[in-house]
């Protein structure tokens, strides 16, 4: 069964705006499936659509198997987020952010403080559980968006940039905690403009550009079928990826 | 979402929002004690004696259950309509609410039920005040709860559909200003409207906050400008109202999601 499944997505907003052109994509159960494209693309957009957070114009999402029209509170049961912005309320204490997320998917307290002082714990954050979130430095920020989005275990996990402004040494940290995800299970769905990680992460690509998928597949599949451009002699090179992405992405 | 899980949401809607509002009790609390004490000290013992009695009774007695109103009224609605608008525009923490299989009406049970707490208690708060400047008497303590309940819940959905609707923050500030103080200070606080001259006691008589007034000054004194019957009646078909329009709005999206 597969994960997340878009047929036909169209997404045009109220000021004229085509964020989706009919968009179809498939995310394999078990996969860490790269969503790439350049600002403005329509990535987040489509994560909007899935997460139930934007209304499309028309198409269908089905998470599992379950379409999120037809049954939009049982399919976001399967899916965590974690956005783009931070979206916590900074007042709020990191411990409380986490458990009342698990609130709202129906777990009691006394299940969802260990499970959340333990999801702290993993991320690094369990010293910090009882000060108010405001003072949190930016990769804590975005590591409790992390832990909040997973507090209720979901079998699909989607990264909206998870790791945009975060350094080096976190940043691999982060993906190193996100691949034991994987191992147990859980399917993810990554934005990121970090391509050299999302080339040695992800199973599978699809680059969005204007709101159409412009590539999809393997990440091999992706690489072979469009890294064909010649090495100018004395410019810098990217990585694989990058380059595909360049090229699919460019204005012509 | 079982029946549980539900249950379990909205504790979770609603322990969020009264932690908040005793963490800035200063602001959620504070002032509606403050203004009433001080319309207590100004129109009761200052100007209350000169007025004498209003139905029977000393001014300042017939003045508490409307300043008891007042505060009733622009708390619950204060509460929910920010809390919504705040969760959309400052950093839009009702997306954590949004993603989750919590159904609309469990999102509308939680947020009224917050602003539902924070006017009642405000409103006992006001009693308790008002009993350093008078005595309490209760007609019919029923009556107290009843309208005290219902016209919480109003508001407070009243509120939250203002707070869905508001695309800045002066859309949450307009009608609180400009229609719900008018209103309340035009709905009987102050004085009986058998007392106002011909057309501005028909004005009053269309002002919807005047039978909620009436209502809960029946259940303390007994008496009324209107029949309970009618006051309890428009309460019930406002929370009907409202409360369609809060739960479809949210299921919809409506001012919510792109």
């Amino acid at each position: 069964m597969n994960a997340l499944e878009i047929t036909n997505l169209v997404k045009t907003y109220a000021s004229g705006t085509k964020a989706l052109k009919s968009v179809s994509l498939t995310v394999p159960q078990g996969d860490f499936f790269a969503l790439l494209g350049p600002n403005g693309a329509g990535k987040t957009t489509m994560i909007g659509v899935t997460a139930g957070l934007v209304n499309k114009t028309s198409g269908t999402v089905k998470i599992f198997g379950i379409d999120n029209s037809i049954e939009p509170e049982r399919s976001r049961t399967m899916i965590g987020l974690v956005p783009q912005e931070i979206n916590f309320n900074p007042f709020e204490k990191p411990l409380d952010t986490v458990v009342n997320q698990a609130g709202y998917y129906g777990i009691p307290r006394h299940i969802a403080i260990p499970r959340a002082e333990q999801i702290l714990r993993d991320l690094g954050l369990y010293e910090k559980r009882l000060g108010r979130s405001m003072d949190l430095s930016g990769g804590m920020k975005r590591r409790l968006m992390i832990a909040r989005g997973i507090i209720h275990e979901p079998k699909l996990l989607i990264l909206d940039e998870p790791t945009a402004g975060v350094d080096v040494e976190l940043r691999r940290s982060m993906w190193n905690y996100l691949k034991t995800l994987t191992t147990k299970g859980v399917t993810i769905l990554l934005t990121t403009h970090y391509l050299e990680e999302a080339e040695q992460l992800c199973k599978h690509v699809a680059i969005i550009n204007k709101g159409e998928i412009v590539a999809n597949g393997t990440m091999e599949e992706v690489l072979q079928a469009h890294d064909t451009g010649p090495v100018e002699e004395g410019k810098y090179r990217g990585g694989r990826l990058e380059e595909v992405f360049l090229k699919l992405t460019q204005e012509k | 979402m079982t029946p549980r899980e539900q249950w379990t949401a909205f504790y979770t809607i609603i322990r969020k929002d009264v932690v908040r509002m005793f963490r800035i009790w200063p602001q959620t609390f504070l002032p509606s004690v403050v203004t009433s004490s001080l319309y207590f000290l100004i129109f009761g013992a200052f100007l209350g004696s000169r007025i004498g009695e209003v139905h029977g009774v000393p001014y300042i007695m017939f003045v508490v259950p409307g300043l008891v109103m007042l505060a009733v009224v622009t708390n619950s609605y204060a509460n929910t309509s920010f809390v919504m608008f705040s969760s959309k525009f400052f950093g839009r923490s009702i997306d954590e609410i949004l993603v989750s299989p919590t159904p609309a009406w469990v999102l509308v049970a939680g947020y009224v039920a917050g602003g539902v707490i924070r006017g009642v208690l405000v409103g006992l708060l006001v009693l308790v005040v008002s009993l350093l400047f008078t005595s309490l008497v209760i007609h019919n303590l029923l009556v107290v709860l009843g309208f005290l309940f219902l016209t919480s819940v109003v508001l407070a959905l009243a509120g939250l559909v203002n707070g869905v609707y508001a695309k800045s923050i002066d859309g949450i500030n307009i009608v609180p200003t400009f229609v719900l103080t008018p209103l309340v200070y035009l709905g009987g606080v102050f004085y009986s409207a058998q007392t106002l001259p011909g057309v501005w006691g028909m004005i009053t008589k269309v002002d919807p906050i005047f039978y909620i007034i009436n209502g809960f000054r029946y259940g303390f004194l007994g008496v009324s400008d209107v029949p309970i019957l009618y006051s309890s009646l428009l309460l019930i078909a406002l929370a009907v109202v409202f409360l369609g329009m809060a739960v479809y709005l949210i299921h919809k999206g409506l001012g919510l999601k792109q």
